[in-house]
């Protein structure tokens, strides 16, 4: 990490304590409470939203992360798209989602003409072992799609403000 | 300020894919994380990031608190002619921070 630059210590998720709470009072006073963490529901909602509903096959996208995180903070991750470069001009749009930091959301990506490849790379922050899922869109409106499941050792919530 | 750092190559030829890597300094405070005091810090994140090339829109992302602090972001471009490349990081707190740079096209 270069110097001048904030920790990378940022926690990903809502602390057990509050989630306890939080279902505590959901089960007295018939509250509903928000979810202390994305479900594979909620997920799969963030997917159809992407999609606007339409049909998602699965393949022909590529996730390339760690199988075993040591460190949920900052998590490199790559999506792409397999098959030739012919087919990856006609990508206009990656997505990731997860099932288990409190947003099911990771990122949305638009590609324009001039991208030329379909490929992104970033770092997350992963809460949780969990799974992940990469959806790509090509310009004819289809959707696939791909998930791989993480196995993290250190999540991204032990550490808070102070001692990181 | 920010301090952003961007990674293009100085040239390219026509057609050729050129990656694209960009660093900026940012806490991307997710708004679930809890102070010394036991209080949620508020969320502080960048939202949305662009790349024009020669004035046309190339790449963009939009971040969710998903995304780790001092957000990498990685892409591709394919070179056309000689020209500016313009990135722009949006986010909360009005933060705003553009950065531009030339990539010239030989043959």
């Amino acid at each position: 990490m270069s110097p001048g630059l904030p920790s990378t210590h940022g926690a990903g998720c809502v602390p057990q304590r509050r989630q306890i709470l939080l279902a505590g009072l959901a089960l007295a006073g018939g509250v509903t409470a928000r979810p202390a963490s994305a479900t594979p529901e909620a997920m799969a909602q963030a997917v159809a939203a992407f999609t606007s509903g339409a049909t998602v096959r699965q393949g022909r996208v590529k996730i390339d992360i760690a199988p075993l995180v040591e460190n949920g903070n900052a998590v490199p991750v790559t999506v792409s798209v397999d098959g030739p470069s012919g087919d990856a001009a006609q990508v206009v749009g990656l997505a990731m989602f997860n099932e288990r930091n409190p947003q099911p959301e990771v990122f949305r990506v638009r590609l324009g003409a001039r991208a030329g490849r379909a490929e992104f790379s970033t770092r997350i922050r992963l809460a949780t072992t969990q799974r992940l899922v990469a959806v790509a869109q090509w310009a004819d409106g289809s959707f696939w799609s791909e998930s791989v499941d993480v196995i993290v050792t250190l999540a991204a919530c032990i550490e808070e403000e102070g001692h990181g | 300020m920010a301090r952003a750092l961007i990674q293009v190559p100085a040239s390219a030829r026509r057609g050729e894919m050129i990656a694209v890597r960009t660093l900026i300094g940012h806490p991307m405070e997710t708004g679930y994380r809890p102070d010394a005091n036991g209080v949620l810090l508020p969320q502080d994140i960048i939202r949305r990031f662009s790349c024009h090339y020669n004035g046309e829109l190339v790449f963009s992302a939009e971040l969710s608190p998903a995304i780790a602090a001092n957000p990498y972001l990685a892409f591709h471009v394919q070179a056309g002619t000689s020209g500016p490349l313009v990135f722009t990081w949006e986010g909360d707190r009005g933060f705003t921070h553009t950065e531009t740079t030339n990539l010239s096209v030989v043959g």
